[in-house]
């Protein structure tokens, strides 16, 4: 099998006539009935629909000559809606759903001349780190097939880092892009919360959630959020802030002289990983080296980001998921005669649902009931504000913060199931970038025992250039996404 | 915290979740295991900040009120368990005695 390519690859040698739409459709399609089975990465492999879409693109080369994605086969994290593709969000309580329309970032992924693939395997309803809470069945890590992905969008980073697909799309709410994409070696990016429109994703924590693409290399990364971001009719907080011409922030002359990178010392002090501290000393000394400023800087209210990150993620899920009702869509669970609304809301939601799904829908519940909202959700809004100002702070003498991805590389596999506190420390350093509503990227930045290990760079609001110039810069200079896990052949 | 199995009853109930007893159970100790880890943010001095709803700074203006072409009936009522397509309805059991 020849190397994989990348998503700019691809667009290149089809718009140059070197290859076609349809031969990177079939040598993914070719690479995921190889790969697949031993890492259960896809929830639905789309190969019909894909390859006629394929050779649609390919009858009008012009056309496809000049679009961004041309021919780029792409896979959708499941819990974004695809007009007649089964989507399930990893959930039994959506087992066969059939949505009637596309999500805003599929068709303007299909506008840009990309081919999807397929559907991945999540967490249900994107609730989880380790991509263990799919109804379905959980993912394996490529690196190590006795260990976690990382989650939520644990089948959009294991795809990826088999080289299964160039690029795919995940759903971040407290970490769900970048925790996976670091410990499978890949690179991911949460958006800014507004800039890339929501209308399609199935909704887990609607101030937090934000779609965004896992590739191998911060270049496609870019092209992809270039594809999808902006504002849209259908989501009314998809910000009508300008998108940047992220490209033009990839230029190496921009390198990283002149940049300002804070690193909340800190914090790290406690609760890191040996290995994982190594490679992120590593790689700010590396950024170092390459001329940036690196200052110290203080997140005082970040040790609580987990805890408000479980009352507000769990409030406005028990609010979202209220949907799920057996009426409209999904399942509903068998009835007696006799048996009344009630009965029928709780049984189709009691055999619906997993238990990670139903013990933070009974949490949110709570802490929204009445006499609690004060005291945990309002105080936990309060502290949010918090947080977001000591990234204001920070951002304001520093370009980017630097922080690992995740404390750990990935654990085994059932090491945390029984255990879901410990299972939520593993999102201690992403939550605070969507609680703050910044955007923020994670990319390979060395190894632990033999596992990826990410580097996550947080921005300011918007700039989403600035972030994609500095990954890029380190990137360019060091060899960390080139590594292949063996399952790629 | 320490939560009884009629608080986690009365929650369930407000949740529309008819959980097994080995379920109450459980959750009974993960819900207050999980709040006890959460209630250092009840110490937090938080007098006069204003609460975080959503993150934008100015969220964008509402468009314009106007018609326009909406999902059609048949397909809305297509992935419904028990539609009535004849009729254009959802069903539901009987809830008025």
């Amino acid at each position: 099998m020849s190397e994989p390519r990348t998503a700019r690859q691809i667009r290149d040698d089809v718009a140059a006539g070197r290859s076609s739409a349809t031969e990177a459709c079939e040598a993914a399609l070719e690479r995921i009935a190889h790969i697949d089975p031993s890492l259960n990465a896809f929830q639905t492999v789309a190969a019909e629909r894909a390859l006629d879409r394929a050779r649609t693109l390919d009858r009008d080369h012009a056309a496809l000559a000049s679009l961004p994605l041309a021919g780029v086969p792409i896979a959708l994290k499941d819990n974004l809606c695809t007009r007649g593709l089964t989507t399930t969000a990893g959930s039994r309580i959506l087992d066969g759903y059939r949505p009637p329309y596309d999500a805003t970032v599929v068709s303007r992924l299909e506008r840009a001349g990309a081919v999807i693939v397929g559907k991945t395997r999540c967490d249900e309803f994107a609730m989880g780190s380790s991509t263990e809470n799919c109804a379905y069945g959980p993912v394996k890590n490529p690196w190590a097939l006795d260990r976690i992905p990382g989650g939520s969008s644990g089948g959009s980073a294991a795809a990826v880092a088999a080289t299964m697909v160039p690029v795919a799309l995940g759903s971040d709410t407290g970490g769900s892009v970048r925790q996976p994409a670091a410990l499978c070696g890949v690179t991911g990016l949460k958006p800014t919360w507004g800039r890339v429109s929501r209308y399609g994703l199935i909704a887990f924590a609607s101030s937090l959630d934000q779609i965004g693409p896992i590739a191998r290399t911060v270049e496609d990364a870019a092209l992809v959020l270039q594809a999808i971001a902006g504002p849209d009719p259908c989501d009314a907080t998809a910000a009508l802030a300008p998108v940047a011409d992220y490209a033009a922030a990839l230029e190496p002359a921009k390198g990283l002289r002149g940049r300002t990178i804070a690193v909340p010392r800190r914090l790290l002090e406690e609760g890191l990983d040996a290995g994982v501290r190594q490679a992120f000393d590593d790689a700010v000394e590396a950024l170092k080296a390459r001329g940036a400023k690196i200052i110290d800087v203080e997140l005082p209210h970040n040790r609580h980001a987990i805890a408000i990150y479980y009352l507000i993620a769990t409030a406005e899920a028990s609010s979202n998921l209220a949907r799920y009702d057996g009426v409209r869509y999904g399942v509903r669970a068998p009835l007696d005669p006799g048996d009344t609304l009630i009965a029928m809301y709780g049984r189709t939601r009691e055999a619906g649902f997993g238990p990670e799904v139903k013990r933070r829908i009974m949490l949110g519940t709570y802490v929204l009931s009445a006499g609690y909202y004060d005291a945990y959700y309002l105080k936990a809004q309060q502290v949010r504000t918090l947080i977001r100002q000591d990234f204001e702070r920070a951002l304001a003498s520093a370009d980017v913060v630097a922080l690992p991805t995740s404390p750990t590389p990935a654990f085994r596999s059932g090491e945390r199931t029984a255990d879901p506190l410990k299972m939520y420390l593993a999102d201690v350093f992403t939550v605070s970038a969507p609680l703050a509503g910044l955007p923020a990227i994670s990319i390979p930045c060395g190894f632990a025992d033999g596992l990826p290990v990410g580097l996550q760079f947080v921005g300011r609001p918007f700039d989403e250039a600035t972030i994609f110039g500095v990954a890029h810069a380190y990137e360019r200079d060091t060899d960390w996404w080139k590594a292949r896990p063996p399952v790629s052949g | 915290m320490a939560f009884t199995k009629e608080d986690v009853e009365r929650i369930a109930l407000l949740a529309r979740l008819a959980l097994t007893s080995e379920e109450k159970e459980l959750f009974a100790r993960q819900l207050a295991d999980i709040l006890h880890y959460a209630d250092e943010v009840l110490a937090i001095d938080t007098a006069g900040v204003p609460p975080t709803a959503q993150p934008l700074a100015a969220p964008p203006p509402l468009r314009e009120d106007e018609r326009r072409p909406s999902l059609p009936r048949e397909e809305a009522l297509a992935a419904a368990p028990d539609p009535a397509q004849e009729a254009g309805f959802f069903r539901v059991p009987k809830v008025i005695g």
